[in-house]
């Protein structure tokens, strides 16, 4: 019973600070420096490790399917295969774990730590919501730079799929060959964007979920530890739950 | 510069705001079964100095967190100026400021900035007017030299004092201290005690110290108040605690260090 009360509180904890946060959407001109900085932050220090997850993610769909489709005659069409794949799941689900490990487990842990530290408490009493200067511009930041890296997830992803079935001796298959069927394949309108959309949502609920338990922590500096693994596992549910509904609700 | 109108003299626009008073209206607050305080009835006039003194534990900072309306009462009210402390308005129509006991400054912000955060965001004006209102502060309370230093980098005595230049910049009607000396060597502790007079004497605004030191009560404070297990169990002026009649009064303020049958020793059986 006090389990399902824990996270019907935190159900309704994190809607009400959607709300709120988006109350001070108005502000984000005034917030740029802030949203600037969450940018760079989310966007620009999560890059490389996209792009190298994203490279053998590719390199290893195509490895695999070339093993498998190699039987029946089919490894020409490892392109759509790895296309498919990168834009419509495994670009939008990676970007959104790494977002989970790297992004939100830091502003869990910077959350946590200003309310431990009475930081928060003093906001309020300067009369500034912490909604409004520290969750708004994060929020705002992830819905700007999340769709770039899935692009970049996507275009890294099938890139490393083409060395992979050019280099590989069982494969063999040209990068025109590659890239041919993959754009014979493809809607990208449907399945580029849709990848886009879920990605967007995932790395959505993924800041706001790890906002919202920074700014739930009670006690000491242990609870700030206990808070950011809290938030990394809630953020990794949500993923793959949302995964499926999403995924269903874009066909 | 003390009003003598009851008003506070701002010390950064010299116009006169008034200052403001505190009503607790039998405030009760409980954590689950534990009481922490209890039917507290009790009112701060505007431009005085209170004086909240208890032993830790006691439910002082609890009590300050429901003026500053970070806590809500289990019943009763806590009025700021006639307005109910749970409401945001109550921070928007009075200026509040804190001074935590551990500082609580932005740690990723230098000093210069954690004092300007407050203009910036409430724009109260442009960047070189902020500059202004901060170094003043800063010179106020001698930290010119702190401006560029973070918070990390400050000893005990300064981070307390930037936390009060902090509220300071705030302009506030009603200044809130939660364990100011705390931590601190009896020098500095005398330090921080002058400089919660003063700014009271020279700005009339309305101050609230939560502490048990007790030589700042007795030094500094009009009124002091004395909490016990979430109970108020005097209510008086400093003067009457200087030879306290109530027994209980009497054992936390002058505590006797008897090392023939010590206190643990008795609270064990």
């Amino acid at each position: 019973m006090k389990q399902i009360t824990i996270i019907l509180e935190g159900f309704g904890s994190t809607l009400l600070l959607l709300v709120r946060s988006l109350s001070y959407l108005p502000s984000l001109p005034r917030q740029r420096a802030r949203f600037i900085e969450q940018c760079y932050m989310i966007g620009y220090t999560t890059l490389p490790i996209v792009a190298i997850l994203s490279f053998f993610i590719g390199s290893v769909l195509a490895l695999q399917a070339g093993y498998a489709m190699q039987n029946f005659g089919a490894k020409q069409f490892i392109g759509s295969l790895v296309g498919l794949s990168m834009a419509r799941e495994l670009g939008p689900v990676m970007v959104a774990i790494l977002l989970a490990g790297r992004v939100g487990s830091a502003i869990t842990a910077e959350l946590a730590s200003m309310k431990v530290y009475q930081e928060i408490d003093a906001l309020v009493t300067m009369n500034i919501p912490p909604a409004r200067m520290l969750v708004m511009p994060r929020l705002a930041a992830v819905l700007v730079m999340v769709p770039v890296l899935a692009i970049i997830a996507d275009l890294v992803g099938w890139f490393g799929g083409a060395i992979v079935a050019k280099y590989v001796s069982f494969i063999s298959i040209e990068p025109e060959g590659y890239f041919s069927v993959l754009r014979r394949y493809m809607k990208f309108g449907e399945d580029v964007a849709g990848g886009l959309i879920k990605a967007e949502i995932f790395g959505f609920g993924v800041v706001l979920v790890c906002c919202n338990i920074g700014l739930n922590t009670r006690g000491g500096p242990r609870e700030i530890g206990a808070a950011v693994t809290r938030a990394v596992v809630v953020s990794l549910i949500l993923i793959l739950v949302l995964d499926y509904f999403v995924t269903k609700a874009l066909m | 510069m003390a009003s003598s109108t009851g008003h506070t003299r701002n010390p950064f626009t010299e116009v006169e705001t008034p200052a403001v008073g505190v009503k607790l209206e039998g405030l009760t607050k409980s954590f689950g079964d534990h009481v922490v305080l209890d039917n507290i009835t009790l009112s701060v006039e505007p431009g005085e100095i209170f004086v909240l003194m208890g032993p830790s534990g006691s439910g002082k900072s609890v009590l300050l967190k429901h003026i500053v309306g970070l806590e809500a009462p289990t019943s009763g009210r806590v009025l700021v100026d006639g307005h109910d402390a749970t409401s945001g308005e109550t921070r928007e129509k009075v200026r509040m400021a804190m001074v935590f006991q551990a500082g609580a400054l932005f740690n990723s912000l230098t000093v210069y900035d954690n004092l300007a955060l407050y203009p910036r965001e409430h724009r109260v004006a442009d960047e070189a007017g902020i500059k202004d209102k901060v170094m003043r502060a800063l010179q106020i309370l001698s930290l010119e030299d702190a401006a560029k230093k973070f918070p990390s980098e400050l000893s005990g005595g300064m981070k307390k004092r930037v936390a009060i230049a902090r509220a300071l910049v705030m302009e506030p009607q009603l200044m809130m201290y939660d364990e100011p000396t705390s931590e601190l060597d009896p020098v500095m502790s005398a330090t921080i005690s002058e400089i919660i007079a003063s700014l009271k004497d020279e700005y009339h605004v309305t101050t609230l110290v939560v502490s048990h030191d007790r030589e700042l009560a007795l030094n500094i404070a009009e009124r002091v108040g004395i909490l016990m297990d979430g109970k108020l169990i005097f209510l008086g002026k400093p003067d009457e605690l200087r030879q306290p009649k109530d027994e209980q009064v009497a054992a936390f303020l002058y505590p006797k260090i008897d090392l023939k049958h010590p206190r643990y020793k008795k609270l064990e059986t």
